[in-house]
């Protein structure tokens, strides 16, 4: 049997570019940033003050006061961006969809501000007691839970914890069950609110933060910035979109993994070389037809680098004619959902024909040679393209997509 | 920069890195010592309390050797550095 295609005919977003597609779309091709100062918490005790949060974030405008109460934040981004995604590919779910239909969604670090609020209470108010949602609103898996309550989704459904590969694997783990026969659609992607002062206060300790903004493979990068937000994909196989007539608006190709198996933060181009190399032999693709790379591009002095070396290595002199954004200078470090929404961004930019920009760039790094479409979106006809995603811990997770035929 | 304060960052860099304090002097490169970049961040944290002092990321981002430290360190506490890191 001939594996089976695997189509895009729903996307929904939620961050700090925009609320919905339409916004994600426009500011991704107006070159917009994302970053400004953090609302949410207090930051003067802290080294950095900027993130790329979801600006204006009201739960009341998406959720009644009881069902809000029982999501911890970054569910409500898989919710609110799985509203939009199924909406937008018009499902009508009828019983047999419903007990088949896979969840599969990213997130690495949960319900952070629900436990930051609950360890702040025992720890150093003293409070007796907390309240009893505090569980079922931390776990990482609250966002899948939520999107199959929502509709009453009984199929495969469970949530990939990757660090920042977490939305790759899951969107990668969703492909491969469409493609092998196990369910006819999927809503994958991932979420993530890590805006605590705890979390905050970690990431800070590893010196891996922008005090200002985030320049990817720019010589003058000084670190990423975290991000939030949530994205899901709508996955069907071909003949599912075909037979009720689904507008196709991409397709995935292929999905690579590797792991670094070397050290805990420091990165290897070999790992991440591999898990490309993965992704285009599971497309069955040659690297000389992919044309866009959504690069994980963090702007930290180690991935950049290593991140060009193995593009380099697996492309060899195709580097060249290959052009590499990084959308995180846009919409920040969203960790978990970090693959899913540059999912949606490689989507949009193969289905559209322009390629997003790597903002906040000012001077070449001779050591990130690439063609990192500074600055500006570009019009450019390509067919294929890649989306890397590569998590502490050498954990690494590579997308192949199709522009829609 | 004293005596006594290159003992205590040698002492520092020891327990932290797990190694012999005997293996640190002030001649030792980081990659002598087996020192990554997560060690490294980890060093500078020990340190940071140690000497109730901040180490601003931008300074700490080109040492590279024992000695470099033990001067980074020593210009921090001579000037009495020990206000919360706010970002400038």
């Amino acid at each position: 049997m001939a594996a089976r295609r695997v189509v895009i005919t729903g996307l929904g977003v939620i961050s700090s570019l925009g609320r919905n597609v339409s916004e994600f779309r426009d500011s991704l091709r107006s070159g917009c940033c994302g970053i400004r100062p953090i609302e949410t918490v207090d930051c003067s005790a802290l080294r950095f003050k900027n993130g790329a949060q979801v600006w204006g974030y009201d739960p009341a405008a998406y959720f009644d006061p009881k069902a809000s109460a029982l999501l911890d934040r970054f569910a409500q981004f898989a919710v609110v961006a799985a509203r939009e995604a199924v909406a937008g590919a018009g499902i009508e779910w009828t019983p047999q969809l419903r007990s088949t239909a896979a969840v599969i969604v990213g997130s690495s670090t949960g319900g952070q501000t629900t436990e930051d609020t609950a360890f702040w209470d025992v720890y150093r108010l003293g409070k007796p007691r907390i309240s009893p949602f505090t569980i079922p609103l931390i776990m990482n898996n609250a966002g899948a839970s939520a999107i199959s309550i929502e509709w009453g989704l009984m199929g495969p459904a469970y949530t990939v914890s990757t660090a920042c590969s977490s939305a790759n694997h899951a969107i990668g783990q969703a492909f491969w069950m469409i493609r092998g026969g196990i369910t006819d659609l999927a809503l994958t992607g991932g979420s993530e609110a890590p805006f605590s002062f705890g979390c905050l206060k970690a990431w800070e300790a590893l010196r891996v933060v922008s005090k200002e903004t985030c320049r990817p493979f720019s010589s003058d990068r000084q670190g990423m910035v975290l991000g939030e937000g949530g994205a899901i994909l709508v996955l069907e196989s071909l003949e599912s979109a075909r037979a009720r007539g689904a507008a196709i608006l991409g397709e995935i190709v292929g999905f690579g993994m590797s792991s670094d198996a070397s050290h805990l933060t420091q990165p290897s181009a070999e790992g991440e070389a591999a898990a490309i190399r993965a992704a285009l032999h599971d497309a069955g693709l040659k690297p000389g037809l992919v044309g866009y790379i959504n690069a994980h591009g963090t702007a930290t002095e180690a991935n950049d680098v290593t991140e060009t070396a193995a593009i380099r290595s697996v492309f060899g002199s195709h580097t060249d004619r290959l052009a590499v954004s990084s959308t995180k200078s846009m919409h920040g470090h969203a960790l978990g959902a970090a693959g899913a929404l540059e999912a949606i961004a490689t989507v949009l930019a193969l289905r559209e024909g322009v390629l997003p920009p790597t903002v906040n760039f000012t001077t070449p790094d001779p050591r990130c040679d690439l063609d990192v479409v500074p600055n500006q979106a570009r019009a450019a006809d390509v067919e294929f393209a890649l989306s890397n995603s590569f998590a502490f811990g050498g954990l690494n997770a590579v997308l192949a997509f199709r522009r829609p035929e | 920069m004293s005596e006594e304060l290159t003992q205590k960052v040698l002492a520092v860099i020891a327990s932290t890195q797990r190694i012999p304090v005997e293996r640190v002097t002030i001649e030792s490169t980081f990659e002598e010592l087996g020192i990554d970049s997560m060690d490294g961040v980890n060093i500078l944290f020990a340190l940071e309390n140690e000497f109730n002092i901040n180490i601003p990321d931008e300074e700490a981002k080109s040492i590279r050797t024992v000695r470099q430290m033990v001067e980074g360190i020593g210009k921090l506490v001579a000037g009495g550095e020990n206000t919360p890191a706010v970002a400038s």
